[in-house]
């Protein structure tokens, strides 16, 4: 066990599974990257941001392919290689990028369990980064998780730390339907405790940050952190927030949100995706139907403005959710006075 | 240091924790409070332990609120006699804050030192943890079925004084390598004695929980002279009665939920099985490996649901000095099977105990330890 970055800790996951399984291969736009360019290495990028360096050294041009700039082509071969024995591991860079293949994924590696009667396998993984904060723009800084949330037979996963990208990505590998793995592109430097030994967490458990008996925050990926350090101040003021990490948004844990609001009777949800139809409107809805009896206060959802994702820095900071700004829903869901109807 | 004013700070139950949650406290400001009365309620990652008031006093404020995390020795009260000024205290706490945000930013080597380290023992890669130094015979520390070496987290370094107790993951368990052999006790004892002679050890106290505590009699069977007193807490070998249904759903269990569940079997006080101990036992179970590791080690161990080995004779041979430590209310192992054993063996029947002494009765598990180990060296 040593501290490991959400870069290394994605890094070893892709190389524990490719040693374990001969079947599990890399594809990607520069998942290689520089061959018989001058930097000597014969990966020079390993990934846009380095997340697959040293695997081409490690497995080889028959395992980790670079290719062309064509999702299209690139996603729906992987998908082809899925049903046909292998399991791939695709990286589509920019999640923004889906537009120019979400046929492949939408209409036919979701599909292929459904279409062919339960006699299909498609043990596809598409890896990607997400979100904004990194000064990368309006087509390189969305959240898409919503997009792929929506379509039956897809599984979404968010990791919101080291340790869960490893167990995750291990879990996604080794699943047999298509898996959509969403990277923040700003947590690749953060770092915790990793076990060195592979470990696979399942889907469709939500994990509980925090316990505090006031307040259930929703949070995902990125947001988890945020959603921690802002239950964190209000823990000094008195006020206990539970802190859900649902990991996935297909399927949800929708028990363990159930069970958290019934204990807490108030319901703070964070997401950095576009606010219309995201997992805060899906969380809310499955509140307010299955749960209404049980609220003290409204939901507040924490969420960015439905505009494109800014590049200026100061617009992009006030675009995204904030530590500060959970702290204010946090503490105006508490301040909440029913009042009586006459 | 005001002398009329005692901070209450977040304890460190055992060398591992490095910060605590006020779980709840269980006096009020304004209440007259005795030394060793229960004060606060301070949840650590793996357990939720009642904190005793060192002094007698006038408890005069909460500085820490419910829920709070806080690192190790930071300010969470404040006893005070009711002649102490308001003011006095709200001083003296902000010279404490800042004395301590100041110390909390210096580097903490020797401390950072004290760590479980991976040793490379035959076959087997384990996790170690060596402290305390002394010419007092070592002591050696085997926990049970599925445990770890965190299992000794209130024990472990409250022993490490004039002497060293180490602490190790069996295979297949916790940070050591997953491959458990044929699973036996046998080959556990074999294990342990194989780290003696990689330490250069060659005669050691030991101490064992439940299956760690079968180990440590199988070693004094196989190999007495390495052996130079048994402390037993609720060990396998005593009696064929096992539960398995905690066996069984220990292995099984991959949710939370469940995980809480089968811990529960473990303690009298239902209360003191959180979530994050929950959690810490899925972060083993999820490990590749483990699982198989544990199904191996019940078959070996508990063939047909009945515990294999009948380790009685080992304490019947009475050449070996040993003491017996049990919660009344264990629920893995049935306290009944601590009977008939010969009278050199002390016994030491806890009430209102559970499966796991030295966790939920820890102090009371160490004075034993204390003194009988304590005595032995002194007469050795």
């Amino acid at each position: 066990m040593s501290k490991k970055s959400f870069r290394q800790a994605i890094n070893e996951a892709l190389r524990q599974e490719m040693r374990r399984d001969p079947t599990v291969i890399l594809m990607g736009e520069d998942v290689a990257g520089g061959r018989g360019g001058s930097a000597g290495t014969p990966d020079a990028w390993g990934g846009v941001l380095g997340v697959t360096k040293g695997l081409y050294e490690e497995f080889g041009e028959t395992r980790v392919l670079d290719t062309p700039i064509t999702e299209a082509s690139y996603i729906g071969a992987a998908a082809g290689a899925a049903v046909t024995g292998l399991r791939p591991v695709a990286e589509l860079m920019f999640v923004d990028f889906v537009g120019c293949c979400l046929d492949q994924i939408m209409n036919q590696a979701a599909k292929f369990r459904y279409m062919f009667g339960g006699k299909a396998r498609t043990p596809l993984v598409i890896r990607a980064m997400y979100g904004a904060g990194f000064n990368a723009a309006a087509q390189h800084s969305q959240a898409l998780y919503p997009l792929f949330t929506h379509i039956p037979g897809l599984k979404v996963v968010i990791p919101s730390s080291p340790y869960e990208a490893k167990g995750l990505l291990i879990s996604a590998i080794r699943d047999d339907d298509p898996v959509i793995f969403l990277e923040n592109k700003v947590m690749y430097d953060v770092e915790e405790e990793v076990p060195d030994e592979p470990y696979a967490i399942p889907f469709g458990e939500a994990n509980l940050t925090r316990e505090g008996d006031d307040v259930t925050i929703v949070a995902f990926g990125r947001m988890v952190g945020m959603a921690n350090e802002a239950a964190d101040r209000l823990a000094k003021k008195g006020i206990g927030c539970t802190v859900i990490d649902p990991r996935t948004t297909s399927p949800l844990d929708s028990e363990t949100i159930l069970d958290c609001v019934a204990d807490t009777g108030r319901l703070v949800i964070v997401d950095e995706s576009s606010p219309r139809c995201n997992m805060a409107t899906d969380i809310a809805a499955l509140v307010a139907e299955e749960a209404f009896d049980t609220l003290r206060a409204p939901i507040r959802r924490v969420v960015p403005p439905h505009t494109p994702v800014p590049f200026a820095t100061v617009l992009e900071t006030l675009y995204m959710p904030s530590v500060e700004k959970i702290e204010a829903a946090v503490t105006a869901t508490m301040n909440h006075r029913v009042t009586e109807k006459v | 240091m005001t002398p009329d004013i005692t901070p209450i700070t977040m304890p460190k139950f055992g060398l591992a924790m490095t910060e605590g949650k006020i779980a709840g406290w269980l006096v009020e400001p304004g209440t007259q409070v005795t030394a060793g009365e229960e004060l606060v309620d301070i949840e650590t990652s793996k357990i939720t332990n009642t904190f005793e008031s060192p002094v007698a006093g006038l408890l005069r404020r909460h500085v820490a609120a419910n829920g709070e995390m806080l690192p190790v020795g930071a300010l969470i009260g404040i006893v005070a006699d009711a002649a102490v000024a308001d003011a006095d205290i709200d001083a003296f706490i902000t010279r404490f804050q800042a004395d301590f945000a100041a110390a909390s930013d210096q580097p903490d080597g020797a401390e950072a030192a004290d760590e479980p380290v991976m040793m490379q023992v035959g076959a087997h890669s384990l996790r170690v943890h060596d402290r305390g130094a002394g010419d007092g015979t070592p002591l050696v520390l085997i926990h049970g079925f599925g445990g770890d070496l965190k299992n000794w987290m209130l024990n472990h370094a409250a022993l490490a004084h004039g002497r060293r107790v180490i602490a190790f993951d069996l295979p297949g368990h916790g940070g050591s390598s997953k491959d458990v052999g044929p699973g036996t006790l046998a080959f556990f004892a074999d294990v342990t004695a194989q780290l003696l002679a990689h330490l250069d050890l060659s005669r050691v106290h030991v101490m064992g929980h439940s299956l760690g505590g079968g180990i440590a009699l199988t070693l004094a069977r196989t190999q007495p002279a390495l052996v130079a007193s048994l402390t037993l807490i609720a060990p396998a070998g005593l009696g064929p009665q096992i539960n398995m249904d905690f066996i069984n759903g220990f292995i099984e269990a991959d949710r939370v939920r469940g995980v809480q569940d089968v811990l529960k079997y473990l303690v009298h006080d239902k209360a003191l099985i959180g979530r994050r101990m929950a959690d810490d036992v899925l972060r083993y179970k999820r490990l590749d490996g483990a699982e198989a590791a544990l199904r191996k080690v019940a078959e070996a161990c508990f063939p047909g649901g009945k515990q294999g080995d009948d380790l009685r004779p080992v304490l019947a041979a009475a050449d070996m000095p040993a003491t017996l430590i049990w919660g009344q209310a264990d629920e893995i192992l049935p306290v009944a099977q601590a009977d008939g054993l010969p009278g050199s063996v002390t016994r030491h029947i806890l009430p209102a105990i559970g499966h796991m002494p030295q966790l939920e009765s820890a102090t009371a598990v160490n004075e034993v330890v204390e003194a009988f180990i304590g005595h032995e060296v002194a007469t050795a």
